[in-house]
């Protein structure tokens, strides 16, 4: 019988980050070393721990990095409570990649592109940023707007400072919501950022973050004068097979596993407000 | 045509389960019909339909998908699939021959569900046409004829005989199997029977109902409709509707430790439960209006849009007999329709 | 009757008595009642239905219903009285904010007795003198009216309104009824006769769940069984006797609450007799803590909540399984 994609292949967590609070990152590869198979930016993949639960995860790293694949992991119900306390060496299963990616070989290249992200929001963008570094001659321009409740909320802050910042053509604008100690950056939040740091209407943007922080978002850009068109997101909903076959992640006809997790504004537009 | 009389059905059915395990319709106690694994003896019931729809031969209600041995921090993956038996589905009437061709169009589309499909690879269904069909039904709605079914070989009785037709090479390989029972007949008076059906079926109160203001055109239209409000006002948000319905194939995954390692199951699952959509960190659908209106804009409307407008119904009536506060599909239709 | 409820419904919405009105809606054939919330005069005249069809139990629709802004009026049947009464009782519903006309019961017709007769086709059916015409696409059938009566119907327990605000008709009594007759006839069963008659009707279960839906006594804000970290949760069996432990628990659960309305049973897709369940452990109730019926008042102490020093000793359980 041929494989089927409710049958998980064995991933072995070789690393574990601790990035905020209650956000890790965790580093897979197959049990034979190398990555469990190949994707593209913003597609996702189903882990799980048997007799725990399976969910949903975009993958966080890029397809550029050969070795492994990462998962940034907010601690939020069973599955990641789980998860949050394994240790390293630890099997999961992982089955993948779902859904479509961010248009990263067509719609965006040669773009000037704008990143903004509020919380574990950037772990699916962080798999576009830094498949963009690592083929900086197909993109223009690289901005990151990205926001988190406080400095230790921030999401791979060490790869930020150390690395994004550090290259030439990209611009990263951090801020949190309150002021805190140690912290001279900007205090604020991300909707309100955008709109003070006025960017070119030029850009495509990427936004990934809570839904409220989307929503103001995009209205502030609007207000700023781009258009939907120029504006992809990624989407979150329940979900148990991540082929469009259970029936749960729709939003009107469209399956988030499979016609998603990446909209584009106005393909969203046209669905149903359920989400 | 080939037929067989009526009265030879016994030495039909001990034939076919000869070679393969047969299921027929049969009366339970109570009046309901249901299918059952053929033993000798057995009569076919003269119900119009089975209280279960047939789709449990395809997409059973429970199974097993994997196991999992967990030993320390290690997984193993066990492979449970097994090759299917040969079988027959013998009567089906033409809705839920139909039903098969629509959960095919889910199950079979890329990636294709190997479960499902190596029983579908393995399945004849045989269909048998109506000539009683009743007051719930409104299989023409959806372009089915109700005398002549799909299926991979068709039966149709004239009262005296059983009268079968190939309809694909797997039906054909099923008739040969059997063709010893039969002989040519003359088809005169099954022709009178089944126009006699099709007059009947024009006068069944739902013969009216059509399908022409519903499709993937009326997404945000029928979505936004203040219909919803009052037809889920008293639904009791439970799964009997989804649960009968031959084309409803939504499903849950869930993983039981047995004590010697994790059994990881597939079972259907209804968009009309509360927790279908709950996430940890919410539910896009919280009230009992938005899981409503999820079932019947997925039949109606999200279907068709995504299956070159096919719906997701095929007229078979049974949500209309089983609902407990009676309240379906053509009420639905009735209801939203904007002409 | 139907005349006299609209007008009455009619009466009390135009005196500012009632905001909305719970009843029984029309459907497309003779038998396919929903039960309606109605908010005027027109839609009244419109839908609102009450006939031998109506048999729903509109109770548990109060526990939402009641909670909402204005007061509604509920017509109860003497069976459904029990159940609000029950819900009173265990503060569900807001009384202040109903108003009961009791109406009169049954019995009411189950559409799928008529059809277990092979009737098909139907397109009308009328009672004339306890015998049912039914118009059909095939002609005119008939049968006795009480071979078609729901099972709840035909061990009915009372026609008597437990509460109400004013009544329709007259008042009934409560009915020496033969509602224990199959409880015992299964109590006389050996052991294993028992064990077959369940496995055989609870292994019919599709886990719809509209027994536990409809029950008015299954009103739990998240139901152990919906509840993923239960430990019970069980959308797919993990084996075969799973469904049976899901009706054993759900009785066990409703045990000393449940009035006996027949709903479960009403409702159940697969005609599993489930209110004998409910009953068995009505009449154990009634044998080992004295008579008790759940429903008929919203005060006194139900027995399984309270202790009286000569409450049975729990040996009792082993004294009775003896064969």
């Amino acid at each position: 019988m041929n494989n089927d994609t409710l049958i998980p292949y064995i991933g072995v967590v070789t690393d574990i980050r601790q990035d905020t609070p209650d956000v890790k990152t965790f580093r897979v590869v197959s049990p034979e070393g190398g990555k469990v198979f190949e994707h593209m930016p913003g597609q996702c993949a189903m882990l799980s721990i048997p007799g725990v639960g399976e969910a949903m995860f975009s993958i966080t790293s890029s397809p550029t990095n050969k070795e492994f694949m990462e998962f940034s992991i907010k601690k939020c119900g069973c599955l990641t409570t789980w998860l949050h306390a394994m240790d390293v060496g630890q099997q999961i299963t992982i089955r993948g990649p779902y859904g479509n990616a961010f248009p990263v070989e067509s719609d965006l290249k040669g773009k000037d592109l704008l990143f903004i992200a509020g919380g574990i929001g950037l772990a699916p963008l962080r798999s576009v940023i830094n498949y963009v570094r690592d083929n900086r001659a197909n993109y223009g321009d690289v901005q990151i707007i990205y926001g988190s409740r406080s400095k230790d909320d921030l999401v791979d802050y060490k790869e930020i400072i150390d690395e994004w910042m550090n290259d030439t053509g990209i611009e990263v604008n951090l801020t949190i919501d309150n002021p805190q100690e140690g912290w001279d950056g900007h205090v604020g939040f991300v909707p309100n950022y955008v709109k003070e740091l006025d960017p070119s209407i030029n850009k495509t943007v990427l936004i990934c973050g809570p839904p409220i922080m989307i929503k103001f978002t995009l209205a502030g850009l609007k207000e700023l004068g781009f258009k939907e068109t120029q504006v992809y997101t990624t989407m979150e909903l329940r979900m148990k097979c991540g082929v469009g076959k259970c029936g749960r992640c729709n939003i009107g006809n469209k399956y988030v596993c499979k016609d998603g997790p990446v909209f584009r504004f106005d393909q969203l537009g046209e669905l149903p407000d359920e989400y | 045509m080939l037929k067989i009389s009526l009265d030879k059905l016994d030495k039909l059915f001990e034939a076919i389960s000869a070679s393969q395990t047969l299921y027929i319709p049969v009366d339970r106690e109570d009046g309901a019909a249901e299918y059952k694994k053929y033993e000798n003896g057995m009569k076919l019931s003269s119900a119009l339909n089975t209280l279960r729809s047939a789709k449990d031969f395809f997409f059973p209600q429970t199974e097993n998908l994997v196991d999992f041995k967990m030993e320390g921090q290690n997984i193993e993956v066990i492979d449970v699939r097994e090759e299917s038996e040969d079988f027959v589905i013998f009567g089906v009437r033409a809705c839920d021959a139909r039903s098969f061709t629509i959960l095919d169009k889910v199950f079979l589309a890329e990636p294709v569900d190997s479960y499902y499909k190596n029983r579908r690879d393995h399945g004849t269904v045989v269909t048998m046409a109506c000539t009683r069909p009743t007051e719930t039904c409104f299989c023409g709605t959806f372009g089915i004829d109700a005398a002549a079914p799909e299926g991979d070989a068709a039966c149709y009785s004239d009262g005296e005989s059983l009268f079968i037709e190939a309809h694909n090479e797997k039906g054909q390989k099923f008739i040969d199997s059997i063709s010893s029972l039969l002989e040519d007949g003359d088809t005169a008076k099954l022709e009178a029977v089944r126009a006699k059906t099709r007059e009947i079926l024009k006068k069944l109160p739902l013969a009216n109902l059509t399908t022409d203001n519903f499709g993937g055109d009326k997404l945000n239209e029928y979505f936004n409709s203040d219909k919803w409000g009052e037809l889920s006002e008293s639904c009791l948000g439970c799964g009997t509707c989804t649960f009968v319905c031959p084309t409803c194939q939504c499903y849950d995954i869930k993983d039981f430790n047995t004590g010697h390692g994790i059994k990881r199951f597939r079972c259907w699952d209804s968009c009309m439960y509360s927790d279908f959509t709950k996430m940890a960190h919410g539910n896009p659908r919280l009230t009992q209006l938005e899981r409503f209106r999820q079932r019947f804009m997925h039949k109606l409307v999200y279907f068709p849009a995504n299956n070159n407008g096919e719906f997701g119904c095929v007229g078979c009536g049974r949500c209309l007999a089983k609902c407990p506060i009676s309240m379906n599909i053509v009420k639905v239709m009735k209801a939203l329709e904007v002409k | 009757m139907q005349e006299a409820m609209i007008n009455k419904a009619k009466q009390l919405l135009a005196d500012g008595t009632v905001d909305r009105v719970i009843g029984w809606k029309r459907g497309e054939f003779a038998y396919d009642i929903t039960p309606a919330v109605f908010e005027t005069a027109e839609e009244l005249e419109k839908e609102f239905v009450f006939d031998d069809f109506t048999a729903a139990n509109v109770s548990k629709y109060l526990v939402k219903e009641s909670k909402k802004e204005g007061k509604i009026l509920a017509f109860l049947k003497p069976c459904d009285t029990y159940s609000f009464n029950q819900l009173t009782k265990e503060h569900r519903v807001v009384r202040e904010n109903v108003y009961i006309v009791g109406i009169p019961g049954g019995p009411k017709l189950d559409a799928e007795k008529i059809k277990a007769k092979g009737i098909t086709g139907i397109l009308g059916v009328k009672n004339e003198n306890y015998t049912l015409k039914i118009d059909t696409v095939y002609g005119e059938e008939t049968m006795p009216f009480y071979e078609a009566i729901l099972d709840k119907c035909a061990t009915c327990k009372s026609k008597k309104h437990v509460v109400y605000d004013e009544l329709i008709g007259d008042e009934g009594e409560v009915l020496d009824s033969n509602r224990f007759d199959m409880v015992e006839k299964l109590e006389n069963m050996t052991a294993q006769e028992r064990y077959d008659f369940w496995r055989g009707e609870l292994s019919k279960c599709i886990r719809c769940n509209a027994c536990r839906n409809v029950c008015p006594a299954c009103t739990c804000e998240k139901c152990v069984f919906d509840n993923p970290n239960s430990g019970v949760e069980n959308k797919a069996p993990a084996d075969s006797f799973e469904e049976n432990m899901f009706h054993i628990i759900r009785a066990f659960h409703v045990a000393g609450r449940c009035t006996d309305c027949g709903e479960c049973s009403r409702v159940c897709p697969q005609h599993i007799p489930l209110h004998l369940l409910n009953r068995k452990f009505i009449k154990d109730i009634n044998s080992l803590y004295g008579e008790y019926q759940a429903g008929e008042d919203t005060t006194s102490r139900a027995p399984l909540n309270d202790y009286k020093q000569d409450d049975c000793e729990t040996t009792v359980v082993h004294e009775r399984g003896v064969e």
